[in-house]
């Protein structure tokens, strides 16, 4: 069975149908890059997968379950821009990720527990390359550390499923290559799945085992609005990366 | 070169900062000799000796009656009250604003009302304080707090509102409930927000205050001016309106010496 199925599901907002007939299974561990022109609802699938909307029509299952209707700790996301805490350092906007879930009461952790958190956030900094930057506040740092922030931030958790909108659009294309690095780095670590909206077609298919590419079938001059996008090619790209990650995969389930 | 061009440097700076001071003063002192030297007994602008003289019985010598130092004891009472009024204020305002702002079943009745409320001018609503509080501290307070919430509120909540969508959803994947949202990361974004929006208010909350006072007190620095009124005495009236300008000043100084301490990473710190 595969780990997220999407099953005819429908996006509308009044009359306009921005996603029509969407079917997808997608394994364990896929990284799957999401291209397409501008509108045509890419961002809008990955809202539904985060919960932060929910389908018009069909359903989207996580495991065989259900996914939940809004954001929880089961998927992380990376957005553009505003995914880190502007009030917080460096460490504390990783920390905060520990410390949310444990206190229910007030949102933060207190003297050894405090401590253990700080330390486990550093660690995962020191990893994506943001151990001198721990006391910072996001105002202080680059473009392309912010973003780096914004992947710990999200791993920290231990998520199942890592949602990535356009996370590099904004940035250099030097400190993108960097990026990708540690991206595909992570991702081999952690295995985790993996959605990524991207602009750039080179992108795509450099990162991805699997590229979806988002278009309009159907399309209705007089009226727009009428027909929404679907998924017109689904491209396993990145060969030797797919068997590595079937082979462990298979390893780790025998 | 063009006059939108053109800086001041450091030292013209300071001069044209004190400049419109010290022609202020000028025109008033000029103004308050001629009309002494026509008469002595003048007392609609006094010399800075009167006032310095009126100061020095105010300020440094006990009240034969009472055996209290009128000034201190005015600028105590009336500083207590608004002191209390504002706290009170940025509490509810705070509340109001972040549960208003951030959570949409308490936005939809909160918001129209607190546009409503904010519209009722509180001077004409103090008689109905002075009827349902009587006459005692509760009722000037009040009139802060009422006069000051609902602006507070508002703006807190349009504020709250203004936080990216994608940081309420990000906390959320990090394992945030509505509370711990926010508690972490509505309020500390909000915080130096209404310290700011309390800057702004202080010039209503001492207006407020001074208006409750004249009508009704028994002491504090508005009382003391609208008291001394009747005998004219200016000499009075005018280092009152300078003491009140000054702790205004300096709340609205301190205010903002607090935020720049307190919230570092407010508009975008540097190391």
């Amino acid at each position: 069975m595969s780990f997220i199925s999407v099953n005819n599901v429908w996006q509308r907002y009044g009359d306009q149908v921005v996603l029509e007939v969407l079917n997808l299974q997608v394994a364990e561990g896929e990284f799957c890059t999401l291209v397409g022109t501008s509108g045509c609802g890419k961002s809008t699938f990955l809202r539904l997968l985060l919960g932060q909307e929910t389908a018009s029509k069909g359903h989207i299952l996580l495991d065989g379950q259900p996914l939940a209707g809004e954001p929880d700790a089961s998927r992380g996301v990376v957005f553009q821009r505003y995914s880190v805490f502007p009030h917080l350092s460096v460490l504390d906007n990783v920390a905060l990720g520990l410390e949310l879930p444990r206190a229910p009461l007030l949102g933060r952790l207190f003297g050894k527990a405090k401590k253990a958190a700080r330390e486990q956030a550093a660690a995962l900094l020191h990893k994506v390359g943001l151990g001198h930057a721990l006391d910072k506040y996001p105002a202080q740092l680059s473009g392309g550390m912010q973003q780096r922030l914004a992947i710990a931030q999200a791993l920290i958790m231990k998520p199942r499923v890592l949602l990535l909108d356009e996370p590099f659009g904004a940035l250099d294309p030097g400190i993108r290559k960097d990026m990708h690095q540690l991206l595909l780095e992570l991702w081999r670590e952690t295995r985790l799945t993996v959605f990524m909206v991207t602009h750039d077609l080179s992108e795509g298919f450099s990162l991805g085992t699997r590229l979806l590419v988002f278009d309009k079938v159907r399309v209705d001059p007089h009226a727009p609005g009428a027909y929404g996008a679907r998924i017109t090619y689904d491209i396993p790209l990145n060969g030797e990366r797919r068997k590595a990650l079937a082979a462990e995969l298979g390893a780790t389930s025998k | 070169m063009r006059l939108i061009n053109r800086h001041p440097d450091r030292s013209s700076r300071l001069l044209l900062v004190l400049l419109p001071f010290a022609l202020l003063l000028f025109a008033y002192f000029v103004g308050s000799a001629e009309r002494l030297a026509d008469n002595p007994n003048d007392k609609l602008l006094p010399s800075a000796g009167q006032m310095l003289e009126a100061v020095k019985r105010l300020a440094l010598s006990a009240d034969s009656r009472t055996g209290e130092y009128v000034l201190w004891q005015d600028s105590a009472s009336s500083l207590r009250r608004l002191a209390l009024g504002l706290g009170i204020s940025a509490l509810a305002g705070l509340c109001l604003g972040i549960a208003a702002g951030t959570l949409p079943l308490f936005g939809a009745p909160l918001s129209p009302l607190l546009t409503v409320l904010s519209m009722v001018p509180p001077l004409a609503i103090l008689p109905i304080l002075f009827i349902v509080f009587g006459l005692g501290e509760l009722s000037k307070v009040m009139l802060i707090v009422i006069g000051v919430t609902p602006c507070l509120a508002r703006d807190l909540e349009q504020r709250a509102r203004e936080i990216p969508v994608e940081l309420l959803v990000k906390a959320q994947t990090l394992g945030a409930s509505t509370w711990t949202l926010m508690l972490r990361v509505v309020l500390p974004q909000l915080l130096p927000r209404l310290l700011i929006s309390l800057r702004l208010m202080l010039g209503s909350a001492w207006l407020f205050l001074i208006a409750a006072e004249a009508i009704a007190s028994t002491d504090g620095l508005g009382y003391r001016i609208f008291l001394v009124r009747r005998y004219l005495a200016m000499d009075v009236i005018l280092p009152y309106v300078v003491w009140i300008t000054l702790l205004a000043w300096l709340m609205d100084w301190g205010l903002k010496a607090l935020t720049r301490r307190a919230f570092p990473w407010y508009e975008g710190a540097r190391a």
